[in-house]
């Protein structure tokens, strides 16, 4: 069972870091679909998937953010990416094993996968 | 829908666009009884009696970009397929609270799933929210709140912070294993 010491220790830690954080104003923005149909087609182990990239990465300005529903059910779990300065996006019926590739590529070296992007899977 | 732990977070979503502060889960399992219930309340918004009378069908909704909402008659069904049943209250200005009843050993009952990656999931969509989180399996019981864990960061640390969040990721992780006489 994790304990609180050790909470209050990782809350000095924080402290020691925070001014150390740029603000996320002009970050990344990874949107994922989470209404009641990008539930049923699987978004959370996408959203997990996503968190557990970031973190892996260390990457300190890029934001995974839940949305409702985005209007386009039948291609759900549906994930909006927001580069600064950018067009948004959209990645359709993304699967938790594509997401590595969306954060390396897309992410990380601004690269658009864009075999996953709804434009080409709709075809 | 094929965990009641996604209901359970599709059913939340709800609580939190009526604008609630404080949400509480509660998951109790008892195979003795063959029970197993799932209580969620808020104190968002609540519905007028109109709405609520009419909110267990299909076409009650309020978003705007169609006419359908299924998260609650979903709910509802899995529910009343295991011999269960389904309740929900709610006053407006004061909150909603929805519960459902399963079969705990009926054949139809749905697993409850990855309940910690969906309370996970909840905390790092709304940090700014509080969740309160009980679940029982027989005599066990694990308790997840996140007031508590706000009193010990205080107000400069955010329960978004990536070390924070891995505490709680962990903490969720191991709380629920031990109720099920996991390590």
């Amino acid at each position: 069972m994790k304990s609180l010491a050790e909470l209050a220790a990782l809350r000095e830690q924080a402290l020691s870091q925070i001014h150390m954080r740029n603000d996320e104003q002009d970050g990344v923005r990874i949107v994922v679909g989470m209404a009641t149909c990008g539930i049923a087609a699987g978004a959370r182990p996408v959203l997990s998937a996503f968190l557990e990239e970031v973190n892996k990465r260390k990457l300190e300005n890029v934001a995974v953010v839940q949305t409702g529903c985005i209007g386009l059910c039948r291609l759900e779990p549906i994930v909006e990416v927001y580069l600064p300065g950018q067009e948004k996006v959209t990645y359709g019926k993304v699967t938790p094993e594509q997401v590595a590739k969306i954060v390396a590529d897309h992410v990380v070296n601004g690269k658009v996968v864009k075999e996953y992007t709804i434009g080409e899977i709709d075809k | 829908m094929r965990e009641l732990s996604l209901h359970i977070l599709d059913i939340v979503q709800n609580s939190i666009s009526a604008n609630a502060k404080n949400i509480s889960i509660e998951i109790d399992e008892q195979a003795e009884t063959d029970m197993l219930s799932i209580t969620i309340t808020d104190d968002g918004k609540g519905m007028s009696e109109d709405f609520l009378s009419e909110v267990i069908s299909p076409f009650a909704t309020t978003r705007t970009t169609r006419k359908v909402g299924l998260g609650i008659p979903l709910f509802k069904e899995a529910a009343e397929e295991t011999g269960g049943k389904f309740t929900i209250e709610s006053k407006l200005g004061e909150g909603t609270s929805v519960k459902a009843v399963f079969g705990y050993s009926h054949i139809d009952r749905q697993p409850l799933g990855d309940i910690a990656s969906v309370m996970f999931i909840l905390v790092q969509g709304n940090p700014q929210l509080d969740f309160y989180y009980k679940h029982n399996v027989g005599t066990n019981e694990f308790i997840f709140d996140t007031k508590q864990i706000r009193s010990v960061l205080g107000t400069e640390v955010g329960l978004d912070r990536p070390e924070i969040l891995s505490w709680i990721s962990e903490c969720l992780q191991d709380g629920i294993q031990e109720l099920y006489g996991g390590k």
